[in-house]
């Protein structure tokens, strides 16, 4: 028995590693692209020669259908357009973040991205300790305290959620729409503001008196709590609910779905979750953010030690291009109007309480 | 409050419960027999992939339901030969099955869905039936408290079966008396490793279902975070319930009521931070715990291997 024991043993560590070698695999480069002569180890500065660069994934893995795909989707774009050559680490758990890091590190990357705002503290951890390597986060600002090797790449999701907050009070027929954010966060408050300010606008242009209900899940992965809550919105009576809430909007999408409701997508086109149910989505394009930061990279105007922060302007932000199924042409004509008003500045669009209020002013 | 308002807690409480019961009522059915099955997260977590991916391709939820439960039955064998057969660590082994679970779940969902690591929804018409849909008033207590879908009733079946097998059959007697005192077990001619395997594989397939039910009734797809820790609620409600199938099912109700009491809440214009609303779930569970649940005792050889030749 004790000779079955050790066997078994030795099949448990097997069993392990191979989970262990299963997460930090993945590095499928697209060779398709791969141009003639490969360097390695290269100046980074060196604008002709070719650029080699990699990124992190979060928990997501590259084939997300979210952010993390976006964002390699940027990288293809960039291997095609300005001749880089890019790859990926895949993580499954946040304990890969470090090792993946490192090992984009050995394989001496020109930039290194952190997809996400959970990679942050890895990434600066790293860039700090390796102040040669450059590295990018997508997500994420660490205001003054960014490291010279470092560029912070945010979106402004408040302007597709002002959008988003537009339609869904022109569409909605009950007079209430609702809010479902993920946790409470500088990322989740501006979706939250601008999706308020956009419903604000609305009632203001178009004489109307919608209300928003508001909860947040205080997670990210519970579809069940996302599904609760958005059958108690459609229960007291709202008919369009918007989620920014990753995996919880799930539910929300599901809860539409049954209730023969709508609902509003987040990050990218949600529409394929439910045709018929999901009106339009506040999207980020993470892949014309990372796309633009490997450009200035290549064109050697990295913009290390900042952060940069992508908008309308930069089409980095936008309302999903399936909107038009689901919201009547008048009102996509005037949201293109409005997003002309934003871009020149016509239009402020709130990202906090206290910028929410300031603009409720403006509107009286 | 309304009686609406009621009617929308207790259907929350229903939707969240049920997955759980599956879960917890595997959990009964191993820990009794003696084996320790911390892997239910992981069954769980296989069972969600396989009812979706099964209900997606085949345009059959209840085979997806099925197939689910299977899947967390394979699962299950793995940590019965592990456990029974190698007398290894039962925890050591679940932490394996929970490693594997997810593992396989990601893998497998890349090789079926061409790469991505979420599956693709099924169609509202393909899921899982709602038997009293649109047999009230929309919006009415009884439409919101009881339009639930099939899962949740065969849930609630599923407590009494297992209720009536362990209490009031032969079979359950000898796995509970193998999950007592396996060497009197063994010494009256029962095939101790048999019921273990049976029991644990049983435990893997409710777990499995379990993990179905969210797949395939409360959402129509599998992602990476779908199955995040409930297996482990289940573990706690089946302690919480005293190993019992019934008790499991108090606990888990408990849990799914206080998840709608805070949704409710939340909804309110009673101002309270949302950070402390999501705390009550797990404080209630403490109070009652502490006040009324009194000493939990499991089986007696619970988590000991039995090796026969041991003096």
């Amino acid at each position: 028995m004790s000779k079955m024991k050790k066997i078994l043993a030795l099949l448990m560590i097997a069993v392990l590693a191979f989970t262990v070698v299963g997460c930090s695999g993945g590095d499928k480069a697209d060779d398709a692209e791969k141009p003639a002569e490969q360097t390695e180890g290269e100046d980074n500065e060196a604008t002709d020669e070719q650029l080699k660069i990699t990124m992190v994934t979060d928990v997501g893995g590259v084939n997300d259908q979210s952010f993390n795909q976006s964002a390699w989707e940027g990288l293809q774009k960039a291997d095609k357009d300005l001749g880089t050559k890019s790859d990926y680490q895949e993580s499954h758990q946040d304990a890969d973040f470090v090792p993946n890091l490192e090992t984009a590190l050995d394989a001496e990357n020109d930039l290194i991205w952190g997809i996400g705002f959970k990679l942050a503290d890895a990434v600066k951890a790293a860039a700090e300790e390796n102040p040669d390597a450059k590295y990018a986060i997508v997500d994420f600002s660490y205001g003054d305290k960014t490291p010279d090797n470092v560029v912070g790449v945010v979106f402004k999701q408040e302007q597709p959620s002002f959008l988003v907050g537009y339609i869904a009070a022109m569409m909605s027929e009950t007079g209430k729409v609702g809010f479902v954010g993920g946790m409470e966060s500088e990322v989740i408050t501006a979706f939250d503001y601008g999706y308020h300010a956009g419903v604000a606008y609305a009632n203001k242009v178009a004489d109307k008196d919608v209300k928003v209900l508001r909860q947040y899940a205080e997670a990210f992965d519970d579809p069940a709590k996302g599904k609760a809550i958005a059958n108690s919105m459609y229960q007291q009576g709202a008919d369009i609910v918007f989620h920014a809430a990753g995996g919880t909007g799930d539910g929300v999408i599901e809860a539409a779905k049954e209730q023969d409701k709508y609902a509003i997508g987040v990050d990218r086109d949600q529409n394929d979750l439910a045709p018929d149910n999901v009106i339009t989505s506040a999207m980020k394009r993470v892949d014309v953010g990372v796309y633009n930061v490997v450009k200035d990279l290549k064109e050697g105007k990295f913009p290390g030690g900042t952060t940069v922060v992508y908008g309308l302007e930069e089409g980095a932000v936008d309302i999903a291009p399936t909107s038009d199924k689901h919201v009547p042409k008048e009102i996509l004509d005037k949201v293109e109007e409005i997003k002309k008003l934003i871009i020149d500045g016509e239009i402020k669009v709130p990202v906090d309480e206290d910028s929410y209020e300031e603009y409720l002013k403006t509107l009286e | 409050m309304s009686l609406s308002d009621l009617g929308l807690i207790i259907g929350i409480s229903l939707m969240y419960a049920a997955p759980l019961m599956y879960t917890a009522l595997g959990g009964v059915m191993s820990e009794n027999s003696g084996v320790v099955n911390i892997g239910l997260e992981g069954m769980m977590t296989i069972g969600a992939f396989v009812g979706t991916t099964v209900a997606y391709f085949s345009g059959s939820p209840w085979l997806g339901f099925l197939m689910g439960g299977l899947a967390g039955g394979v699962l299950a064998l793995l940590h019965a030969i592990a456990c029974v057969s190698f007398a290894a660590d039962q925890v050591v082994s679940g932490i394996a099955i929970n490693f594997l679970g997810p593992g396989l779940a990601l893998f497998l969902s890349r090789v079926f869905f061409n790469g991505a690591t979420m599956t693709a929804p099924i169609p509202l018409q393909n899921k899982i039936p709602r038997p009293m849909n649109n047999l009230f008033t929309k919006g009415s207590f009884l439409d919101l408290a009881f339009n639930q879908y099939a899962t949740v009733y065969i849930a609630f079946l599923l407590v009494f079966i297992v209720w009536f097998l362990l209490y009031k059959t032969k079979i359950g007697l000898r796995i509970r008396a193998v999950g007592e005192h396996p060497k009197a077990a063994d010494t009256l001619g029962i095939n101790v490793f048999k019921v273990k395997y049976l029991a644990v594989i049983l435990s893997g397939i409710f777990a499995g279902l379990g993990g179905a039910s969210m797949s395939i009734a409360v959402v129509s797809n599998f992602r990476a975070t779908l199955i995040s820790g409930q297996g482990f609620i289940a573990l706690a409600a089946m302690i919480f319930g005293k190993w019992t199938p019934q008790g499991s099912m108090w606990a888990c109700l408990l849990f799914g009521a206080a998840q709608g009491i805070v949704v409710y809440l939340g909804g309110t214009d009673i101002k309270v931070s949302s950070q402390i609303l999501e705390m009550i779930p797990y404080i209630l569970t403490l109070i009652i715990l502490m006040s009324f649940v009194g000493k939990a005792t499991g089986p007696a050889a619970n988590g000991v291997p039995y090796e026969k030749n041991e003096a």
